[in-house]
């Protein structure tokens, strides 16, 4: 049986993502600015990036990169596909990883240096907010006995109440899938320039387009699964979400601000000790008593 | 949708002092914050609009700087910002100067001021965008593509052999 309900939220997610994600950036941005003494893009400016770049032209290296970077997209688009139709949980926590490892092969296939580096470190990156990522599937599991998000937000409670501890490491990863500050190791937004682009260095024109757009719908998918904590049997918890995903995405900017970027021992040591003292503890307290 | 609403500038610094250089930087701090146009100073070749050259071209740089330019993606323009990038200003006469930007590749917009002041600096780079939006134009009606460096060294070559044979007649003339 087709979920009418699912179905009217995958094509609003579709349609509107794009348009809402990069409004959503150009406020970072704007925030951003503000923060610097700076006036600042317009608020739609990254959508205006994102129609720029599917009118140039392509530089495409080889035939594989294309296929590569376009799969990258279907992926990151589909997990988000998954999470919006109310489906498993993990599901779209492996798509989402098949995307990236798209992306990885896509730069190594170029064989430039930099893009090489950039691609090195981006495994870095998935090997430090993955095992958060996984952890937070299994503790809305333990919260709501189910791994759908169709069950998760009927539940009676918020999982946030008994999850606290997952919810302060998503927050941490959040800031390594971003790509904010102290941990955009990969590829980096605005001035920084030190791996010119790193990761995305060798996407030009369309390529880039799709990376840019598969990064807009993560980016929801991401606010989404902030919201998820917050959810449950009662509308009036979609305005707890929101302000909660508002507040999430004013820390970013902040962080991103006011921390210098670190090296990739420290992302590594910082995310492994918030995975297991935030998800850890919690997981074993959920996994004790409940 | 029109480039020139978000256009990506990529800096090369030349054989310049320097000076042009911290004015570009200064274009994108707090005081004239060039981003409010859209504009992000990039480090890609393949992610740039505009290639911003300062300083002068010698014999070193000049294939680092077609090569740049060649990899940039059309539609693109080309700014030479100070008066060494516009003709090798001071540094003109030195053995190993070839002179300015337009010596390797093709310029389209000229800003000069030694060193060349921010408002200078931006006032050149709307310039830019015009030419932008027209080379935009071009690009997707006709499919007209910028001259590549190549295509551009020949195109010099030519002309330098005109002007050759034009001074010889003069010459033999008198
Ligand atoms: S134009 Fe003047 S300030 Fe600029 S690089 Fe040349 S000498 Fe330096």
């Amino acid at each position: 049986m087709i979920d009418i309900r699912a179905v009217i939220s995958i094509i609003i997610y579709i349609l509107f993502t794009p348009m809402i994600s990069s409004l959503i950036s150009g406020i970072d941005r704007k925030v951003t600015a503000r923060m610097q003494g700076r006036k600042g893009p317009k608020i739609m400016q990254p959508w205006y990036d994102l129609l720029k770049l599917f009118s140039k032209e392509a530089a495409v290296v080889n035939r594989i990169q294309k296929i590569l970077i376009i799969a990258h997209f279907v992926f990151a688009l589909g997990s988000g596909v998954i999470l919006f139709g109310g489906g498993d949980l993990l599901l779209m926590l492996f798509s989402l990883t098949m995307a990236e490892v798209f992306l990885i092969l896509a730069s190594y296939s170029v064989n430039a240096a930099y893009s090489e580096i950039g691609a090195q470190r981006e495994l870095l990156q998935m090997m430090s907010y993955e095992p958060m990522m996984l952890l937070c599937a299994v503790g809305f599991y333990l919260t709501t006995g189910s791994f759908y998000v169709s069950d998760i937000i009927r539940t009676s409670f918020a999982p946030i109440v008994t999850m606290p501890g997952f919810f302060i490491g998503f927050w941490f990863i959040l800031i390594i899938k971003f790509r904010k500050s102290p941990f955009d190791l990969s590829t980096s937004h605005h001035a920084h320039q030190e791996l010119i682009k790193g990761l995305t260095g060798d996407l030009s024109g369309r390529l880039y387009g799709f990376y840019e757009l598969a990064e807009l719908y993560e980016k929801v998918m991401m606010l989404a699964m902030v919201g998820l904590f917050f959810l449950y049997d009662n509308p009036v918890s979609i305005i707890y979400a929101v302000i909660a995903v508002g507040a999430v995405m004013f820390s970013m900017s902040l962080i991103d601000n006011i921390f210098p970027r670190v090296k990739w021992e420290l992302l590594l040591k910082y995310s492994y000790i918030v995975t297991l003292f935030a998800g850890g503890a919690n997981l074993l307290i959920l996994s004790l008593f409940l | 949708m029109r480039v020139s609403k978000s256009p990506w500038l990529l800096h090369y610094d030349g054989s310049s002092c320097n000076g042009c250089d911290i004015e570009v930087l200064a274009s994108t701090a707090p005081r004239f914050d060039v981003e409010r146009f859209g504009i992000i100073n990039t480090g890609n070749p393949k992610h740039a609009d505009i290639l911003l050259c300062t300083g002068g071209v010698n014999s070193q740089n000049k294939d680092v700087i077609r090569q740049i330019y060649d990899q940039m993606p059309d539609p693109k323009v080309v700014l030479a910002c100070g008066i060494c990038a516009c003709d090798g200003g001071i540094f003109k006469d030195c053995y190993n100067i070839l002179g300015g930007t337009d010596k390797v590749i093709p310029v389209d917009v000229y800003v000069p001021g030694c060193a060349v002041r921010p408002e200078a600096l931006i006032d050149g780079v709307v310039k830019a965008l015009e030419i932008l939006d027209e080379k935009e134009r071009a690009f997707k009606k006709e499919g007209k593509r910028s001259l590549t460096s190549s295509e551009y060294k020949a195109l010099l070559e030519e002309k330098a052999g005109e002007s050759e044979t034009k001074e010889d007649t003069d010459a033999s003339e008198s």
